[in-house]
């Protein structure tokens, strides 16, 4: 852990003035898979930052590539906080991003997910893609933990850049894990139910 | 918070050159209202600790922790004011700005914004709340200025800005809850350390106008403490004898008794710390019932807004923050009429 990391996640939780509830859960260095709702490009620094230092060091967000390689701020920025990037454009069947972040992580790292793909434009969350039953299916030691964040889409909407510093709220959920034997698209829809109930909580 | 003061004191050197000499900035008898108030708080501290620790049933914990959340936030504008009145009038505004900040922060988060009010919103805290403060900062001869920029120029810059943004949805009430935040929150409150470069005068025994050369540092920790005085005092006297509750829909505890009551013994309180002020005990009196009756409305007026928006208090809001508007509002409403009546009372009396 760098002076770097520490100095921009204190940044960020400025920024984001970000509330963080642990809600039937405890902040572990144990290895999680952290899922969220995704509104802005803030979430997964966010998200980052809030975690306890201990936990921070042992996590890695996951995100594009094609967005934080751009330009050295972004790329430096994603170096500092340990992200792993994912190649949206050359998606491989032997290259999987699944298959990727299950080597990288080894039995060391926690991983930030945004199942839902792309940042979510519209109120509801979109439906979620299937990388978190895949790493659940692959992996059934991590924990799958739901986080909601909430209006981090006004501190830094899609397309802007600049943000502006409202007050956000992270709530932080009970872990859940793949049942034996369940669909994938029962699975999927829990663990988006999982999130959205975080967010009356 | 250590932070803050560390900075502040950090530039004293800078600031203490620039702050005018020729006023008292602290006396005798405002480190005696400094040094009662402190008193007070430290016995509150005392009583609230005893309170939280009482077996259930004696004391009802609602009420025990909302004693003491109060005391907590009566130490942060004491541990402010205190910070203000050592380091000198520009880390007192700087202090004040940013509890502006946070306070807008709070009320812009409350209010609902559209996508194309990002920019707009931008401007608002990073161009025109800094500027607004630092125009305060730079004294009483740029009133003229920091009293219209809001107001006046704000009034018809933002407006167009969103404008600009070509979004027409709910256009008038966009603009219009962007503007009553930053009155409330930014314009209002930075009348408080305004206060504290405000040309006084007072009449000399042979009737002639001289200037007042009392503790301003005193006359806004006076202000403050009015303010506050009336919250409670209008609580405690509506809990006491309250029955006919003024709007219910708006606030269900707030009563014309105790209404009456707080600001007849606010009137009370104003008579007896006349000797910081450049009223007079009568001037004192008029002018401590002006800044009751205020932060009454002030507390009204946030609460419509609060009930509007189907929230109890900003520091539910987002669960977790302490709600700096709900303790400000009053102070935010009570600023500008105290500032203007001041020089108006103090040639009177």
């Amino acid at each position: 852990m760098n002076v770097t990391a520490n100095v921009l996640a204190l940044i960020a939780k400025l920024l984001s003035g970000a509330t963080v509830r642990w809600v039937d859960c405890q902040p572990d260095t144990c290895q999680r898979v952290y899922f969220a709702n995704h509104t802005s490009h803030l979430d997964a620094l966010v998200l980052w930052s809030s975690l306890p230092k201990n936990v921070r060091v042992r996590t890695r967000p996951v995100a594009a590539k094609d967005y934080w390689e751009k330009g050295w701020v972004r790329r430096y920025m994603a170096k500092n906080f340990n992200v792993l990037l994912i190649d949206r454009q050359k998606i491989k069947v032997h290259q999987s991003p699944v298959e990727l972040m299950i080597r990288e992580i080894r039995d060391e790292y926690s991983l930030i997910v945004f199942p839902e793909g792309a940042r979510n434009v519209g109120e509801e969350m979109a439906e979620f893609k299937s990388g978190l039953y895949y790493l659940g299916k692959k992996r059934p030691d991590l924990e799958l933990v739901p986080v909601y964040i909430d209006n981090m889409n006004r501190v830094l909407p899609r397309g802007e850049f600049l943000p502006v510093p409202l007050l956000s709220c992270i709530t932080i959920g009970p872990p859940m894990w793949l049942e034996t034997g369940e669909p994938k698209f029962e699975f999927l829809q829990r663990a988006r139910e999982a999130v959205r109930r975080l967010k009356d909580i | 918070m250590f932070g803050t003061v560390l900075a502040c004191w950090l530039s004293t050197p800078l600031l203490l050159g620039v702050a005018t000499p020729d006023q008292t900035w602290l006396n005798t008898r405002s480190y005696w209202l400094l040094g009662v108030v402190l008193a007070v708080l430290a016995g509150a501290y005392v009583v609230g600790r005893l309170l939280r620790k009482q077996p259930e049933g004696t004391v009802h914990p609602a009420l025990a922790r909302a004693f003491n959340e109060r005391i907590r936030a009566w130490w942060m504008m004491a541990a402010i004011l205190v910070a203000g009145c050592l380091l000198g009038y520009h880390a007192t505004v700087f202090l004040f700005f940013l509890v502006s900040f946070w306070a807008l922060r709070e009320f812009i988060t409350m209010t609902p914004t559209r996508r194309s009010d990002h920019r707009t919103l931008f401007w608002v805290f990073f161009v025109i709340a800094p500027a607004h403060y630092v125009l305060v900062g730079m004294g009483e001869q740029y009133y003229q200025v920091y009293s219209t920029m809001i107001p006046v120029f704000g009034w018809f810059a933002l407006p167009a800005r969103i404008a600009f943004s070509g979004d027409a949805k709910r256009f008038l009430e966009r603009s219009a809850k962007i503007l009553a935040g930053l009155i409330i929150c930014v314009y209002a409150l930075s009348y408080a350390p305004a206060l504290l470069d405000l040309t006084l005068e007072v009449r000399t025994e042979g009737g002639e106008l001289t200037p007042w050369t009392g503790s301003r540092a005193g006359l806004l920790f006076y202000f403050v403490l009015l303010v506050q005085l009336s919250d409670v005092l209008q609580y405690a006297w509506g809990k006491l004898i309250g029955r006919h509750v003024i709007a219910p829909n708006i606030n269900a505890s707030r009563t014309w008794e105790g209404f009456c009551g707080g600001v007849a013994s606010t009137t009370v309180f104003g008579v007896l710390l006349y000797w910081v002020t450049p009223f007079g005990v009568w001037g004192s009196a008029c002018m401590a019932m002006v800044v009751a009756v205020m932060g009454f409305a002030g507390g009204m007026t946030m609460s419509a807004i609060k009930r509007d928006r189907g929230v109890k208090d900003y520091g539910t809001l987002i669960q977790g923050h302490a709600g700096v508007l709900d303790r400000i509002d009053s102070i935010c409403f009570a600023a500008p009429v105290f500032f203007h009546l001041a020089p108006l009372i103090s040639r009177i009396a």
